[in-house]
This record gives structure tokens, sequence and C-alpha cells, in this order.
């Protein structure tokens, strides 16, 4: 028997996980998700990656971002070598790909903030 | 002299909410906030899992901050950023706010004050760590804004004190940047953080977690090169002989939270020993008519999806409330097996039909009950399967059917049950 501790919302159910046959029975789970979540964990663990990118501009040096959708747990820091060989050299907006389709694995890594935009906002407000 | 309805005080997720609900509300808002961009602490919490309960997908702190950005903007808002508030005086209409910021000092007038200030981090010299004073202890907040918005990473090897969830974050966060994490030590014997955080930012990576530890002593001239890490007992005193070297360069702290309240006893706003933040109504105004507090400077809170939601509270009130509105206010009181309720009076003057209340228990419980008894009658009960100090919760409750009078009193139990 596995177990584990649900990470899909703040509930944190503890869940019970039997294997019998290669088949899988999950207990303790209060909702669906708790048992797609054990499910993927006994099989192939994902996760987002969060993390942040260099950029060009001096009052905003790292940008966050993360992957668009969840990544196989084992090819995170593989991930993180990519990102951190890339560069932003533009104010790109939220949800904008630095990097599509990473190492083949289907998820972008997008920005996920604004502080970009904001700041070539005000630089161009300060020109005017 | 600038006359505006509502004056929000703080430009993160609380702030935000609460000047987007007074305008809707029909307000003149004007937000304040120190800091050069709106957000506050979510500019640099990238981590994902913001948003779940409210939006129902796990987004990144800033993205979460985006959203109540863009609708700030959308809906024609005023924030003055790089902006202080000096001094607030009481007047005849409501409130003077003295403002500075790099065109000058200026007086705002105000008829109500929403208070969204935040959370401050307690640091080493609010936890007794002995030894010399050398560069490399942080804050796990401080860490994460070097790592996170200035791109600096502040560790080769470092020692985590205390499990709360910014500790927990930042021992993942440090890892994924190539830091190396010797682990996670806690004086208390249950972790502090969420469980899913243990289970995510530490298992997933191998970082060990030492509960009833304790970091004694730190050394180092310029830059910390040891700690040292002590066992403690039951009532978290180190135990004599159990001392051990660990060799780093950086000691994180994440030892919790304080609800920042300056501005808010400068005006005689009653403060909640319990949760350090000030005794508020269910319209979550103050002891102070017209000053209205919200998110993690009313309680701290465990999720930013109830910060938004206490924001959008207080802006709501702050937007309705008129000078010399009446209140009858009782007290809603926390029970021994509770950390804290908030909030902690009801007006029953006032439209009770839908109260929203957040509790915590004092310790980790498995099946119980919480009981909610007005005038020792119960007026309501749920079961739970279990409840956890760092996981806040959260009841919205219609009062309107209760007859409660001024001298009623509302309190909150809970009950233990029987283990099957």
């Amino acid at each position: 028997m596995t177990e584990l501790t649900c990470i899909v919302c703040p509930r944190g159910c503890a869940l019970r996980i039997e294997e019998r046959d290669g088949h899988f029975t999950v207990t303790g789970n209060a909702c669906k998700r708790g048992e797609q979540f054990a499910m993927a964990e006994m099989t192939c663990p994902t996760r987002t990656l969060c993390t942040t990118v260099r950029t060009v501009f001096p009052g905003v040096p790292v940008i966050s971002v993360r992957t668009s959708a969840e990544i196989p747990k084992d090819k995170i820091f593989d991930v993180m070598r990519e990102i951190n060989r890339a560069c932003v050299t533009r104010a790109m907006k939220r949800g904008e790909a630095v990097l599509p389709n990473v190492l083949g694995l289907g998820a972008d890594i997008i920005i996920t903030s604004g502080l970009l935009e904001e700041k070539t906002e005000k630089e161009n407000d300060h020109e005017q | 002299m600038l006359t505006v309805d509502v004056l929000v005080i703080g430009g993160g997720p609380a702030g935000l909410a609460a000047a987007i609900a007074a305008h809707q509300n029909g307000a003149a808002v004007l937000l304040i906030e120190r800091e050069a961009h709106l957000g506050g602490i979510l500019k640099q919490c990238i981590h994902d899992g913001f948003g779940l309960v409210r939006y129902g997908e796990k987004l990144s702190g800033p993205e979460y901050a985006g959203r109540f950005i863009d609708e700030f903007h959308a809906l024609g808002l005023e924030a003055r950023t790089l902006t202080f508030v000096t001094r607030i005086q009481k007047t005849s209409e409501g409130f003077a706010v003295t403002l500075v910021n790099r065109d000058g000092v200026e007086t705002v007038a105000a008829k109500a004050l929403v208070l969204a200030t935040g959370c401050r981090e307690r640091t080493a010299k609010q936890v007794s760590i002995h030894g010399t004073r050398p560069a490399g202890v942080f804050t796990a907040g401080c860490a994460q804004h070097f790592t996170n918005l200035l791109g600096q990473l502040p560790t080769r090897k470092c020692v985590i004190l205390g499990s709360g969830d910014i500790g927990l974050i930042m021992a993942r966060r440090l890892t994924l940047e190539g830091a190396q994490v010797l682990g996670v030590y806690e004086a208390k014997s249950t972790p502090s953080g969420l469980t899913r955080n243990i289970h995510q930012c530490l298992r997933d990576y191998n970082i060990p977690l030492y509960l009833s530890h304790t970091v004694t002593r730190v050394f180092g001239q310029d830059r910390l090169t040891a700690v040292e890490i002590s066992q403690v007992d039951e009532r978290m005193n180190p135990i004599p002989g159990t001392e051990q070297l660990v060799e780093c360069d950086a000691l994180i702290l994440s030892v919790g939270l304080i609800p920042e309240n300056e501005l808010a006893e400068g005006l005689g706003v009653a403060i909640d020993p319990k949760t350090k933040g000030p005794i508020c109504d269910a319209g979550l105004m103050t002891s102070v008519p017209g000053v209205f507090s919200c998110g993690n400077a009313l309680h701290v809170n465990d999720l930013v999806d109830y910060v938004s939601e206490s924001g959008e509270a207080a802006g709501k009130s702050a937007a309705r409330y008129r000078p010399g509105q009446q209140r009858t206010l009782i007290p809603i009181t926390a029970g021994e097996g509770l950390l804290y309720a908030v909030p902690q009076r009801l007006d029953v003057a006032a439209d009770r039909s839908a109260v929203t209340l957040y509790f915590r228990s004092r310790e980790n419980l498995g099946p119980c009950r919480l009981v909610i008894t007005a005038d020792g009658r119960e007026i309501y009960t749920r079961r739970y399967p279990f409840l956890r100090p760092p996981e806040m919760e959260r009841l919205e409750l219609d009062l309107s059917a209760q007859a409660l009078t001024a001298a009623s009193q509302i309190k909150l139990e809970i009950e233990v049950m029987e283990h099957d």
C-alpha cells in the first residue's frame, strides 16, 4: 500500500493506494480529482514548473514563467536547464510563450507576470 | 483638497479587491501603494496554486494578481504608487490622510478607510537565535524577493528554519535554481505549512523535514558559516547535549507572519491578541467607525482567495458606510479548541443574512464537530473529518432568523468525536 497526500487542492486528503494485478484502488479521496492524482502519481507523476527567465531589462532582471501544462516530474531539471539558457529581449505579455513546446513535452514556457508590460508603458510615458 | 468616499491603503490582493468592490458599490475610490507596482507580495509568489477556490484554476501569484490589476484599470480606478501614508487624522467628515510621494506632500479627505496593509515576516530578532550577526540570515520572503524579482540566488547551501508555507516554497525554489537545501527544521512537533506543500515542495525534492528541532546558534563573521541545531522538548525548549553543527552559507527563516497594523493602532483601532489584527464586525468595520480591515492585515490567511473575499467585503461595507450609523455589537468568541475566529463581533442591527466566519483549530484534530451557540442555544453545527491549524476554515451563515439582543453572545466551540 502507498500513502500520499493529495496536492490538487488545499484540503490535502490523505490517499491510500492499493495495487492488485496492475489495478489501483484509491481510498481517502474526497473527490474524483484525488483519484486521478493518485493514479498519475503511481504511473507518471506530473507537475507544473514555475520559475523565472532572464531578461535584458535592468529594471526587471528576471520575469516569472511557468509550464502551460503539467510536465513529467522527472523532466523538471531538464526543463530548468532549457529555461536558464533563454533570455527575454522584448516586453512580452502575460501568457506569451518564451519557449514553445519545451523539449517536445507538449507544454510551452509562458510568461506569468505583467511587470514587463507595465515597465514599457511607464518608459513610453517618460518619452512623451 | 482631493476628496474620495473610500481610500484604500495597500495595493495587494486585499486592497485591489476592496477598491473594485467599493467602486462597484458606487463609491469614489483612491488606492495608495508604497511600491512601484500593484500586486503586493503576489508579485514574488511565482509558484502556482493560487485561485483554486475562486477560479478553479491553479494560477501563479502574478497571474492571480494580474486578473485584479486588469479589472482595476478596466474600471478606470486610480492608484498612487510609490506613495506612503504618513499621517491619518479624524475629521468631522471622516479622515484626512497625508500622503508623501515624488510629487511632494498631499492631504486627501476620505469618508471611509480600508486598511489592506498585509502582514510582515517574523525576523531572527523575534525568535531568539544566539551568536554573531553575519550576513546570510534571511527571512523566506526576503530570499524569495532576491531569487524571483532580482534574479540573485542568495545561497549555495542553506538551512531553513520553520515549516511555514513560504519556507517550504523556498526550499523547492532554491533547489530548482541549483542551491542545496540541507533541511527544513521545525520547533513544533507538527508542520506549520499546508500538507500539500510538504508533499510537493519537500518530498518531491528529497528535502528532509526535521520536526522538534530548532536553530540555537549561528556562526560566522562576515558571512554565515554554520548553524547549531538542537532538538527541543514538547515545550519547545532545546535539549542540552543534542546540539549538532551544520555548515551552510544561509539560514532562511519561515517562522510566522504578523498582521501589519501600525496605521490602525495609530487610529485607536482595537486589536485582537489572538489574530493580531483589528477586532471587526461581519462587515469588517473595526472598533473605529469608518475604518475597515481586510486580507492579511485582518488575520493571516492560508489562501489568497479568502484575502480577496475579505477585501471585497470590506470594500463593499466601506462604500455603504454612512457616518453616524449606529451599531449594536455583540461578541463572537472562539472557544478553547480554536486559535481564533474572525469576525470577533456581530452587529445585530445590521443585515445578518450572510455572515462569513473564518476560524482555525488550535491543534491537529481527527473527526470533530464545530458547534456555534447563541446565548447557550445551538444555532449551527458541522462535522469535520479533520481540522489542522495551518488550514483555515470558512463558513457562511444566515443569522437573520436568530433572536439576538444587545446582550447576546455567540460562541464557537469544537467537540472532538470518539474514534471508531
